[in-house]
């Protein structure tokens, strides 16, 4: 993953699995902490005990088509890497939050990277998850709420493409502004 | 395209999709549409399927083509991603491995418009890793 907007896509991919119909995703720079926390919450089918120890294990996955699962270990190893940490919370029938702390200027962070594309992706091909991406730093905060974009376009759907593109201009000039 | 920053600017580009949107209805079914699917899970994501994704998404209207493009999980070809399964209205559907955007224009130009097939389509035979 070359960026933190790549594993934040992915991430959000294991709650849209587990049947998630709301997630939100927070990214929060601090530069006095010197830290970049992203978490990502949801309310899908969440995990037992077992299964939350295993998921940090590359050789575990609950899929079939393959034996590996990369993408939690992979997010784990670049937090580690900047001093940070990933926690894991999660409770059978209620969701899941999993958390990251990135070093904020540590020299192997990797950039944000395009956010508000891996943003609109996620909303584009699931319009009925509800999805709300929250951005704060020093300068500022910016929150993208789906429910407030689905009210605007009134039937239109997210994934026209049109409004796709429209989207993630919106909060490309919108995260602009604040970082 | 006009700055897009509100959700006011939204609202505007909004009424223009749907005078569109209200004369494609007319003329065609959403079943009748192409559905591109993109891989998304880990493997995809690290190989790029995020700008594939977004070249089609962004070049298919441009085109001319009325598609459908969302997202599936990993296929178990991890090996030849970014993968991505086209459905033409009334034929089986097809997996194309190693996508970029550069064999994402060649599929918008050879199989989407003129049924042409490009290299690197994998067999429905063949096993996942």
């Amino acid at each position: 993953m070359q960026t933190l907007s790549d594993h934040i896509l992915d991430i959000a991919q294991n709650s849209i699995r587990a049947q998630a119909s709301r997630i939100e995703i927070n990214l929060q720079e601090n530069a006095t902490e010197d830290s970049l926390v992203i978490t990502i919450k949801d309310n899908g089918c969440g995990m037992d005990e077992a299964t939350v120890a295993k998921v940090t294990d590359p050789f575990f996955t609950s899929r079939t088509v393959r034996k590996v699962g990369l993408g939690i270990p992979l997010f784990k190893q670049n937090a580690e890497a900047t001093g940070g940490t990933l926690k894991i919370e999660s409770k059978k029938g209620e969701g899941t939050v999993i958390e990251a702390k990135f070093g904020l200027s540590h020299w192997d962070r990797p950039p944000i990277g395009d956010i508000a594309g891996s943003i609109v992706i996620l909303v584009s091909a699931n319009p009925e998850i509800d999805f709300i991406y929250h951005h704060s730093t020093a300068k500022g905060e910016y929150t993208f709420d789906t429910n407030e974009i689905k009210e605007i376009l009134e039937g239109v759907p997210l994934n026209d493409p049109e409004i796709v593109m429209a989207l993630r201009q919106m909060i490309r000039e919108n995260i602009k502004e604040i970082t | 395209m006009e700055k897009i920053k509100s959700l006011a600017d939204l609202k505007r580009i909004k009424e223009n999709v749907q005078t569109k949107i209200d004369l494609r209805e007319k003329s065609e079914q959403v079943e009748n549409l192409i559905q591109i699917k993109v891989a998304m899970a880990t493997c995809g994501i690290a190989a790029g399927s995020k700008d594939t994704m977004n070249y089609f998404i962004e070049n298919l209207e441009k085109n001319g083509i009325a598609a459908v493009v969302t997202q599936t999980g990993c296929m178990g070809y991890c090996y030849a991603e970014p993968t991505v399964e086209i459905t033409k209205p009334g034929k089986d559907p097809i997996v194309f491995g190693h996508v970029t955007t550069e064999r994402a224009e060649e599929i918008i130009q050879k199989y989407l418009k003129n049924d042409e097939l490009v290299a690197d389509i994998i067999p429905v035979n063949f096993e996942t890793i």
